[in-house]
């Protein structure tokens, strides 16, 4: 059998201490064990961006990263995203606003991978946005949807910034 | 997944000890080796995180020379203000590369020596030859669909192409690759990588228990006006058809090329430099005919194995396309 070893995880400020298999992944873990099943799994392998979260304020893959690899990290996921009293974060509200899904399981990973975009500064124009979002794959082919959303957040979040 | 010991390495020495027993892999990104782990190609039994080595991850741009650390992440290097105005050529290979979120999480060292895209490769379950993975086994891709397989330096026991782009671009303007095991060696980024030959298991220079911490490039004027372009299936998150890493330098009259650096990726097993078209391109007339007919060069010896004749036409518009915007006529 194989061992398992206790990990400490910090998602969205709260800490979670889980005892693991080492092979276990960021997003097994978050899922599974943290029963955190906002991030959703997708191809497993790094191609589909449905399991994007931050770690330390950077879009990452929970599927290519190990728990073990993030423990010590500061990860937040979708469910950490809207404020404690439940207002939804400026990138979620666009999301619906601008009707940016259909079935909506690549959604909280869109979503991640936009406020990212959004706070690297690579959402200055409509191209800039295919570009650094082309890592999140939508099946139901939302896409001009989503740009539209992200252009739309990344401009109101400018707007929040120069108040 | 098989199972594995997990450690996390805090010093450079600690890491390399730790190598020293057999079975053991170095995982930095992991956007590469979980993935093979997943898909039962690696099978480590113990993994190394070497994330959090210190003082791994700098860049530094001199008036001589570029210094990257093994442990500096895709996005970080190509988003550098110091690179994109001495090497644009660096920073698109890198930006043009996979997505967002996996250049958050690659590394420079790892990036060098990710895993080939052959599909053969990455399918052990459904094909158990390859050469690659198991020396001898015989090659699925030579008989198979080989559309995206490689035309130039190909041997009878492997025609996989190395996938990266960043490794291109540092052998295109004599990139040195830094690795420390023993001793520390410097390796020419053109030397590190090896054709398959008959043994298409080794893909490198790099031995066992050593570890890359870093990378240099000289500066010069050509790596100045460089230019990385990246032709593919489609137009973002994909792996090249065909790429070439070029860089001009134009003599004081503005049309005499003085120095040419040009490589390819996409479709050699190994970044593939052409010092013969550079040669050919030397003291000519920086104009589209005159690189056109030089860029045909690009695919001397080329070798279609059924589905990728496509790459022999499409490899030197590539390269003199790459030449013109990098020259400025296009």
């Amino acid at each position: 059998m194989p061992s398992v070893y206790p990990i400490s995880l910090s998602v969205n400020g709260a800490r979670h201490d889980l005892k693991l298999d080492p092979r276990t992944t960021l997003l097994d873990a978050l899922r599974e064990h943290a029963s955190l099943t906002g991030t959703k799994k997708g191809c497993d392998h790094g191609q589909c961006g449905a399991c994007t979260v931050h770690v330390d304020g950077e879009r990452i893959l929970s599927c290519l990263t190990l728990a073990a690899q993030a423990s010590g990290r500061r990860i937040q996921t979708i469910e950490g995203l809207a404020s404690a009293d439940g207002v939804l974060h400026v990138v979620q509200a666009a999301f619906i606003e601008h009707d940016a899904f259909q079935c909506g399981y690549c959604t909280p990973g869109q979503i991640m991978s936009a406020v990212s975009c959004i706070r690297e500064g690579h959402a200055g124009s409509d191209d800039e946005i295919r570009e650094y979002m082309s890592g999140n794959i939508c099946r139901c082919g939302a896409y001009p949807h989503i740009v539209a959303a992200v252009r739309d957040a990344a401009s109101r979040l400018k707007k929040e910034v120069s108040l | 997944m098989n199972h594995f010991d997990y450690l996390r390495a805090d010093a450079v020495e600690s890491a390399l000890a730790e190598a020293a027993q057999p079975g053991t892999r170095f995982l930095a990104g992991g956007t590469t080796l979980i993935d093979l782990m997943k898909l039962n190609v690696e099978h480590p039994t113990r993994v190394v995180d070497i994330t959090r080595l210190p003082g791994l991850d700098t860049i530094t741009v001199s008036a001589t020379r570029i210094r990257i650390g093994a442990l500096a992440k895709m996005s970080k290097v190509a988003d550098h203000a110091g690179i994109k105005e001495a090497a644009p050529a660096f920073s698109e290979s890198l930006w043009r590369a996979a997505s967002a979120q996996l250049r958050n999480m690659a590394t420079i060292g790892g990036n060098l020596l990710q895993r080939t895209r052959c599909t053969y490769f990455r399918d052990p379950g459904a094909y158990p030859n390859c050469n690659k993975r198991t020396p001898g086994s015989g090659c699925a891709a030579l008989e198979g669909i080989n559309r995206n397989h490689a035309v130039l330096g190909t041997s009878a026991h492997c025609i996989a192409v190395y996938p990266g782009d960043f490794a291109v671009a540092l052998v295109a303007f004599d990139g040195n690759i830094i690795v420390r095991g023993q001793t520390e060696r410097i390796i020419a980024a053109d030397s590190f990588f090896l054709l398959p030959g008959g043994t298409p298991q080794r893909e490198n220079s790099l031995l066992p228990g050593e570890i890359i911490v870093g990378v240099e490039i000289p500066r010069s004027a050509a790596l100045q006006r460089s230019h990385y372009l990246k032709v593919r299936d489609r137009a973002s998150y994909e792996f090249a058809a065909a790429s070439a890493a070029v860089g001009i330098e134009l003599e004081a009259d503005g049309r005499t090329i003085r120095d040419v650096r040009i490589a390819m990726g996409g479709v050699a097993t190994k970044p593939w430099r052409l010092r013969t078209v550079e040669t050919a391109l030397r003291g000519k007339t920086l104009d589209e005919a005159t690189l056109r007919l030089a860029a045909a060069g690009a695919v001397s010896g080329a070798r279609s194995h059924g589905h990728n004749t496509f790459k022999i036409a499409l490899a030197p518009k590539v390269v003199a396309r790459a030449l013109m915007k990098a020259g400025g006529i296009v």
